[in-house]
C-alpha cells in the first residue's frame, strides 16, 4: 500500500470507530439507563411499574422496620412531599441509616419499591448525582445545627 | 510557620514555570539558547514542590489544628499512619500531590531525557511547565492547602472511616502518579508536534514513561477493584461507578498508546495517530481529575451554586486539551508518512487493538458523562450502571482478548506466513471449554460462558511467542509482553467463575445455628464486643468447616465516634480454589444476628491477573532500560574509541 492510502485507510478507520462507539452507546443508553426518580414523581404517578429505576430520597426518621425473616429490611423514603415504602433484603450498606440520604436501585410491585441494591458511598462526602437537590438541603441542614 | 512555608515553596515553584514557559517561547522563536537553564529551572521547581508537599505532610502528623484543612480532615487520637495519609485524603491534599509529582516528573524529564533533539525537549519542558502552572493556579487561588483558622480549634472533625484502611492511604498516589506519568507523554507529544520531530527516537524517550505510568494505573485499578470488595462488604469487585470509571478511562487510552508507541519505535508508523493518543490519554487523566475533584459528581446542583473549583478545572481542561487538538489539527497533517505495512501484519493487529480499545473508552466516556450532561441540559435525572457497561463493554473486551491471542504471532511489515496453523490447540481449548460449560452447566449466563471460552484459549496461545524459539534468550520486553496477555487470560478466568459460580447466602443466626453456602458449614460461634483505637465494635466468631478443613473466621460491625458512622468490615478467608467471604450485620429484637456469606469460587484470579498484567509491564520496562544502559556505555565506548 502506498503511504498516502495508508493515511486515508486509517483516517477512515478512526472515523469507523469513532461512530461504532456513538451508535453503540447510544443503542445501550437507550435500552439500559435507568431513570431517577423521586417519591414526589412517583405520587405523581410518573413511574412504570416494573421498569428498572432508582429511587432516591431520605430515609424517614423512625421507619426502618425488620420483617419476621430478619434479614428484610422495609423502611419509607421520602423527599419532604411524598413517601415510597421500600423492601430491601439483605444488609445495608456501610452509613445508611435513618435521617441520611439514600439511593436505592430496583423495581415499583404495587406501589412498594422492591430494591436489589442500595447504593454505597465511596465516601462520606460522596453522594449518587441525582440527589443533588436533597444533598444541598441536608447539608444547609447540618450547617445549621452547627 | 510550616504552613506559611510551604505556601511560599509553591508561589516561588509557579514563578519559576512561568519562567521556564519564556524561555521556552524565546529558544524556540529566536536564537537563543534555553535548554541548560531550563533544565535547571525544572529541577527546582520539582524540589519546591516537594517541600510543600513535606510542610503538608508535617502539618498533618504534628494535628496543627490552626491550619483549617487539617481540622476538617483529622483528629488528634486518630492513628499515626492515618495522620499522614490524611493529608492526600482531601481535595487540596490530594491536588497538592498532583502538582508535586507533575513538577517532580518534569524535573526527571529534564534530568533524563538525552534522546529526544534539544528543541522537541525545550518544547516539552515548555509544555510541562505550562501544564504545572494551570494547577499552581487552581491551587493558589481555588484551593489553597495551608489556609490557617483563627483561633486554633481543639480537635479536628476527623477523617471518615472508611478511608482509615491502609489500602486506600497508598492507593490515590499510586493512581495519580499513573495519572500525571501521561503528563510527559503529552508534553513530549506537543513538544514534537511543535517542532515537527516526530520519529522513533521521539518514541524511544516517550515510552519508559508511558510505560511505567501504565503499571501504576494498572496496580492502582487492581488495588482500588480489591479494596472496594473487601471494605464495602457487597462481594462485588467493579461498580461502574464515575470515581472507577475517571481511573479506568486514562488506563484504556494509556493502553492502546502503550500498544501504538511501539510501532512508532520499531517502524516510524502511526505518528500522528501515536500523537493523538498521548494527548488523549492525558486528556483523560484530568477528566478524571475534574470529575473527581469538580464536585460534580457529588451532585450538578452544588456544582451549580459553588462553582469556583469546578469552573476552574473545566477551564483548565477545556484550555489544554482544545489547544493541543488545534495543534494537532494544524501540524498533524504536514508530518511525514509513516512507513509502509500490508493489511496482515503486526502494525495491522495493533492498528486493530487500539480501534477497540478505542471504541471501548468511547463507550465508557459517554456512559459516565452522559447522565451529568443530561442534567445540565434538561435537569431530567438518569443513572447508567453496570447493565449498560457490561452489554455495551463486555463482548467489546471479549474480542479485544480474543485477538489478543493473534496479534503477537504477526511479523511486522507484512506477514504471508500461515501463522493461524500455531493456534489449533488453544483453539482446541477454547472449543473444549464451550462444550464442557454447555455440557455441564446449560444454564450458565453467556457472557461468563464466552469468558470462559475466551480464556481457556487465551491462556494457550499468549505464551506462543516464547515456544518455537529459546525463551531466555527471548527479550525481557517479548516476557513481559507474554506475561501481561497470561495476566488477562487469569483475570477473565476468575470474572467468569465468580459470575458463573458465586454461591450467597443471607439469614438470621442465633449463637450455635449453623448455615450452608457453597461446599461450607458455617456455625457462629458466638458474638463479642471489641474495641480499636478509635472505634468499637461488635465481632462474630464464625466456625466454618469444609470436610476436614476448618476455618474461624471473625467478621465486625465497628463504631467510630469522630465522625459518627459504622462500617461493616468483613472477614475473608482465601484457598486455592475461592474465598469465603463473610458479613455481620445487626441484631434483631430476638437476639439473632444478620449474617451474608459468600463462596466465590476462584475469585483470586481477577487480582493475581491484574498483577501478572503489572508484572508484565515491568519486565517489559526492565528490559527497556536495561537496553537503554547498555546501549548508552557502547555510545561512550564507542566515542572514546573513536576520539581517543
Amino acid at each position: 500500500m502506498k503511504p498516502k492510502n495508508q493515511r486515508l485507510v486509517l483516517v477512515v478507520a478512526a472515523i469507523v470507530a469513532l461512530i461504532a462507539a456513538a451508535l453503540l452507546a447510544m443503542w445501550g443508553l437507550r435500552s439500559q439507563a435507568s431513570y431517577f426518580y423521586t417519591p414526589a414523581d412517583i405520587a405523581a404517578g410518573k413511574a412504570h411499574e416494573g421498569e428498572g429505576m432508582r429511587l432516591g430520597g431520605m430515609v424517614e426518621r423512625g421507619s426502618i422496620r425488620h420483617l419476621p425473616d430478619g434479614v428484610t429490611i422495609r423502611f419509607m423514603v421520602t423527599d419532604g412531599k411524598a413517601q415510597t415504602p421500600v423492601i430491601f433484603r439483605g444488609i445495608p450498606p456501610d452509613l445508611f441509616r435513618e435521617g441520611s440520604g439514600a439511593v436505592a436501585e430496583g423495581r415499583l410491585q404495587n406501589g412498594t419499591f422492591i430494591a436489589d441494591t442500595i447504593l454505597a458511598k465511596h465516601d462520606e462526602r460522596y453522594m449518587p448525582p441525582q440527589l443533588g437537590n436533597l444533598s444541598a438541603e441536608h447539608k444547609a441542614g447540618k450547617t445549621l445545627e452547627k | 510557620m510550616i504552613a506559611e512555608a510551604g505556601l511560599a515553596a509553591l508561589w516561588l515553584a509557579a514563578g519559576l514555570a512561568a519562567l521556564q514557559f519564556v524561555l521556552m517561547v524565546l529558544s524556540l522563536r529566536i536564537q537563543f539558547d534555553g535548554a541548560r537553564s531550563m533544565r535547571s529551572i525544572a529541577v527546582v521547581q520539582g524540589l519546591l514542590t516537594l517541600v510543600a508537599f513535606a510542610m503538608l505532610l508535617i502539618v498533618f502528623a504534628r494535628s496543627d489544628m490552626s491550619v483549617a484543612l487539617v481540622f476538617e480532615n483529622s483528629s488528634a487520637v486518630k492513628p499515626f499512619i492515618y495522620k499522614v495519609a490524611g493529608a492526600w485524603g482531601n481535595h487540596e491534599g490530594s491536588m497538592l500531590m498532583w502538582v508535586t509529582i507533575l513538577a517532580v516528573a518534569g524535573a526527571f524529564v529534564a534530568l533524563l531525557a538525552h534522546r529526544t533533539s534539544e528543541r522537541t525537549l525545550v518544547a516539552a519542558l515548555g509544555a510541562q511547565a505550562v501544564l504545572a502552572l494551570g494547577f499552581y493556579a487552581f491551587l493558589l487561588f481555588a484551593s489553597n492547602p495551608f489556609a490557617r483558622l483563627w483561633p486554633a480549634p481543639p480537635d479536628g472533625q476527623g477523617l471518615n472511616p472508611l478511608l482509615q484502611d491502609p489500602g486506600l492511604a497508598f492507593h490515590p498516589p499510586t493512581l495519580y502518579l499513573g495519572y500525571v506519568g501521561l503528563s510527559v507523554a503529552f508534553s513530549l507529544a506537543v513538544g514534537a508536534l511543535l517542532t515537527g520531530e516526530v520519529d522513533s527516537r521521539l518514541a524511544r524517550a516517550m515510552r519508559p514513561w508511558v510505560l511505567g505510568a501504565w503499571i501504576l494505573l494498572t496496580l492502582g485499578i487492581t488495588a482500588g477493584s480489591y479494596w472496594a470488595y473487601y471494605e464495602l462488604g457487597w462481594g462485588g469487585y467493579w461498580f461502574w461507578d464515575p470515581v472507577e470509571n475517571a481511573s479506568l478511562m486514562p488506563w484504556l487510552a494509556a493502553t492502546a498508546l502503550l500498544h501504538s508507541i511501539n510501532v512508532l519505535a520499531a517502524r516510524g508508523a502511526l505518528k500522528a495517530w501515536t500523537m493523538m493518543l498521548a494527548v488523549i490519554a492525558f486528556s483523560m487523566s484530568m477528566v478524571g481529575t475534574f470529575l473527581v475533584r469538580s464536585g460534580i459528581l457529588t451532585s450538578v446542583h452544588a456544582f451549580a451554586i459553588d462553582p469556583e473549583r469546578g469552573t476552574f478545572l473545566l477551564a483548565l481542561l477545556a484550555i489544554y486539551v482544545g489547544a493541543a487538538f488545534i495543534l494537532f489539527a494544524v501540524r498533524g497533517a504536514t508530518l511525514k508518512e509513516g512507513a509502509p505495512f500490508e493489511l496482515v501484519s503486526r502494525e495491522s493487529g495493533l492498528v486493530v487493538n487500539n480501534l477497540i480499545l478505542s471504541i471501548v473508552l468511547g463507550v465508557v466516556f459517554v456512559g459516565t458523562l452522559y447522565p451529568l450532561f443530561v442534567e445540565a441540559v434538561s435537569g431530567e435525572k438518569l443513572s447508567v450502571g453496570a447493565p449498560y457497561f457490561n452489554a455495551v463493554a463486555g463482548p467489546l473486551a471479549l474480542i479485544l482478548a480474543a485477538l489478543v491471542g493473534v496479534g503477537p504471532l504477526l511479523a511486522w511489515r507484512r506477514e504471508r506466513r500461515p501463522v493461524f496453523g500455531q493456534l489449533t490447540i488453544p483453539a482446541l481449548l477454547g472449543t473444549s471449554a464451550l462444550v464442557i460449560t454447555i455440557i455441564l452447566w446449560p444454564g450458565m449466563h453467556i457472557l461468563p460462558r464466552l469468558g470462559f471460552t475466551v480464556a481457556a484459549y487465551l491462556v494457550a496461545a499468549s505464551i506462543l511467542p516464547l515456544v518455537n524459539r529459546n525463551p531466555f534468550r527471548a527479550p525481557l520486553a517479548t516476557w513481559g509482553m507474554v506475561v501481561a496477555h497470561f495476566g488477562i487470560a487469569i483475570a477473565l478466568l476468575g470474572m467468569a467463575a465468580n459470575a458463573a459460580f458465586t454461591s450467597e447466602r443471607l439469614a438470621i443466626a442465633k449463637p450455635g445455628d449453623t448455615l450452608t453456602v457453597g461446599p461450607w458449614l458455617v456455625l457462629l460461634n458466638d458474638v463479642t464486643p471489641t474495641a480499636g483505637k478509635n472505634w468499637t465494635a461488635v465481632e462474630a466468631e464464625l466456625r466454618a468447616t469444609r470436610g476436614a478443613n476448618v476455618v474461624t473466621l471473625k467478621p465486625q460491625t465497628r463504631y467510630f465516634s469522630d465522625p459518627p458512622a459504622e462500617t461493616n468490615e468483613s472477614a475473608i478467608r482465601t484457598f486455592w480454589n475461592g474465598q469465603l467471604y463473610t458479613v455481620v450485620g445487626k441484631p434483631d429484637a430476638s437476639g439473632a444476628w444478620q449474617l451474608r456469606l459468600w463462596w466465590k469460587p476462584f475469585v483470586t484470579l481477577i487480582w493475581a491477573g491484574g498483577a501478572l498484567i503489572a508484572l508484565g509491564g515491568a519486565l517489559a520496562l526492565l528490559g527497556r532500560l536495561w537496553r537503554l544502559f547498555w546501549r548508552r556505555r557502547a555510545d561512550a565506548e564507542w566515542h572514546r574509541e573513536r576520539y581517543a
